[in-house]
């Protein structure tokens, strides 16, 4: 891969989905994605959004790198910090939106809440409130995808790595062969607890080795690296050649949770990291590619419109009629 | 006609269905090469692919997690927990995942898959490798728990279960694998009724799975003594089929339930709660024999006696109705 990385070093864009106009897209849905977040963590505040929610501002270039790799019928399982996940796949911001409020046009009609929402039609298979639980569902999709012709991919957190999930998985997946992309959103930090506290062997990507899987350990806020890695990953899956392991390397602007105010973080380690937000890398590098600060800006403006229309349409949706929705156990 | 054997009718029924619908797989530890620990799955791998059915890693959880994962994006699997003691391990994606996929997804998909396990006691296998986890999912909604008494009902609900779009909890008791009995004369059982398998006007004998042949015992033994005992097979615990008890306990005025389990949680205990609370009015009595709330012992002589066995129901009843036993 190292002719890629140079060409990507260049700002090569005349390789297809490599153009700047492109990426200039992916940049917005990152920008979409920071934005809800933030919307999210408004109306929790005001009490709009229930029970707790976890955010993922900071991480945005992972999902967005790894989806821009994908097909609309590929699948993806992700985690309770799954609002880019979902929004990288596909989902409607409205629909989305809508469901974090409890409302009847929520994506799964309120039933789900942040924490578990499912968009079968984006090739969501699901977010997963359970630590571990997006590995099994990819690798489970990654099963029915070899049949169809697609990749499944799975976003978890360096916390479900210490989980039975992530070693049954993956040596499951690598002695089937199975087309899926494990995809470890490395943010430092298990809950409240920092990683390297709780994590044997340092490095998340080199467990792979242990099944003769083959990882990449990634700059995460650069959504060019991810993507970068997510491409010649998801080759590998869709040309039947196995599965890969990438660890991204990020941080989350919030705590783990709407309780967590984050304080056991060194405020250095926060600096650091927040210089380094993948948003202001993204515009970096798309300013380096020949667009100007006005085209980013217009497409900073359509965003920010969308978003707004999406979460104004969100709060004057019904609640759900416990009348009307029985809530049926079985499919009859 | 010929008899079919119990595990030759839980072949019959996956070979049946892995043919008929191309969606249907089949995977577990030792059920492909080897053809099952119990000798259930012979020579369908063979017939049928190692892309339809296939060994897999000892990794329950990862086992439960793929079938729910393929479930949800077009395939139907089967899966074999070997012992359902095991089940311990694979709880979270089927409780979590599976269970509740259908309804939290707002109905997008619901999750058609099946996990069968070899359940129960009186195998001398210890404390680890005799429990029926039936009742450790019976309270879970979604979740679909039945169990079959004899070889034909075996076959039918096995396919009714890889029939059906819900998860469903599969048990196969050990100590009847070696029964033999008529074939199915349907194509299918539905999942979710009872059954009852013997007609009686004085008291009505409830039991699943290997308990039935013991309940069926207890009958013969009673019909001696003039007591004439009904028989339900209650052949799913979830979703439980209370009506066809209660019809049956309005004609006899007495029930029995008889769990192979720990009394206090059990699926006897959810029974007879509903049963006092809809056909109290019907009842002159009702009870429980289970055994005791102690893990299975191994010794011959220990697990013997923890099991509620034909003559120790027929005694309870004896007991209770004040009929003296035979001299």
């Amino acid at each position: 891969m190292a002719e890629t990385q140079t060409e990507l070093a260049h700002g090569r864009t005349d390789r297809p989905g490599e153009s700047a106009a492109e990426y200039l897209e992916r940049y917005g849905r990152m920008r979409l994605i920071r934005g809800f977040e933030q919307e999210i963590h408004r109306l929790f505040l005001k009490g709009e959004v229930h029970g707790t929610t976890h955010l993922s501002a900071g991480q945005e270039a992972v999902p967005v790198g790894v989806c821009s790799t994908l097909d609309p019928d590929d699948y993806v399982a992700g985690t309770y910090r799954g609002h880019g996940h979902a929004l990288a796949k596909g989902t409607d911001a409205e629909a989305l939106a809508a469901e974090m409020l409890g409302r009847a046009t929520g994506v799964c009609g309120g039933r789900a809440g942040s924490m578990n929402v499912i968009d079968l039609e984006n090739g969501l298979v699901g977010c997963f409130g359970i630590v571990g639980g997006s590995i099994a569902a990819a690798t489970g999709a990654a099963v029915s995808a070899r049949r169809q012709g697609r990749v499944a991919v799975a976003f978890f957190g360096d916390g479900a790595s210490n989980q039975g999930y992530f070693h049954e998985c993956l040596n499951w997946a690598q002695v089937f062969s199975l087309p899926v992309v494990y995809v470890c959103e490395n943010n430092f930090y298990g809950e409240f607890t920092p990683m390297a506290n709780v994590t044997a062997g340092g490095e998340i990507g080199i467990r792979a080795a242990s099944f003769g899987m083959p990882s990449r350990v990634v700059d995460g806020n650069d959504l060019w690296a991810v993507r970068e890695a997510a491409v010649e990953a998801v080759d590998r899956a869709r040309h039947g050649d196995g599965p890969t392991l990438l660890e991204c390397q990020t941080y989350r602007h919030y705590g783990h949770s709407k309780s967590d105010p984050g304080k056991y973080r060194p405020p250095d380690e926060v600096e650091r990291w927040l210089a380094r937000d993948p948003l202001d890398l993204a515009r970096a590098r798309l300013l380096d590619l020949g667009l100007s600060e006005d085209d980013i800006a217009a497409r900073d403006g359509e965003i920010d419109a969308e978003l707004k229309r999406a979460v104004e349409g969100a709060l004057a949706a019904a609640y759900p009629d416990p009348r009307q929705d029985s809530g049926t156990e079985f499919k009859r | 006609m010929s008899e079919l054997e119990f595990r030759k009718a839980i072949r019959d029924a996956l070979d049946e269905e892995i043919e008929r619908d191309p969606a249907v797989v089949f995977f577990g530890e030792d059920v492909a090469a080897a053809g099952g620990v119990f000798m259930t799955t012979p020579d369908l791998q063979e017939k049928h692919g190692s892309d339809r059915v296939f060994d897999t890693p000892i990794s329950e959880l990862a086992m439960a997690g793929a079938a729910f994962g393929a479930a949800v994006t077009g395939l139907r699997p089967v899966i074999e927990i070997m012992f359902g003691d095991f089940m311990g391990l694979a709880m979270d994606s089927l409780v979590n995942q599976s269970a509740k996929f259908w309804y939290v997804s707002n109905e997008q998909s619901s999750v058609p898959l099946v996990v069968r396990s070899a359940v129960g006691a009186g195998g001398r296998f210890g404390a680890m490798h005799s429990q029926i986890h039936g009742t450790w999912f019976q309270g879970i909604p979604g979740l679909k728990v039945v169990g079959p008494s004899n070889p034909a009902d075996a076959k039918g609900l096995l396919k009714s279960a890889i029939r059906d779009d819900n998860p469903v909890i599969f048990l196969e008791h050990k100590r009847l694998y070696s029964m033999k009995g008529p074939p199915p004369s349907q194509e299918t059982v539905p999942l979710g009724e009872a059954a009852v398998v013997r007609a009686g006007a004085d008291i009505t004998l409830v039991a699943a799975l290997r308990g039935v042949r013991d309940a069926l015992e207890a009958a013969d033994e009673l019909a001696a003594d003039g007591i004439d005992a009904e028989v339900v097979d209650i052949r799913s615990l979830r979703p439980l089929d209370h009506e066809t008890v209660l019809e049956s306990v309005a004609r006899t005025n007495r029930v029995l339930v008889v769990e192979e389990g720990p009394r206090v949680g059990g699926w006897a205990g959810n029974l007879l709660g509903v049963i006092t609370a809809e056909g109290l009015h019907d009842l002159d009595d009702a009870w429980i024999v289970a055994t005791d709330d102690a893990p299975a012992p191994y010794s011959p002589t220990l697990e013997d006696a923890w099991l509620p066995g034909g003559a120790e129901i027929a005694a309870a009843v004896r007991g209770r109705l004040g009929v003296a036993a035979p001299s």
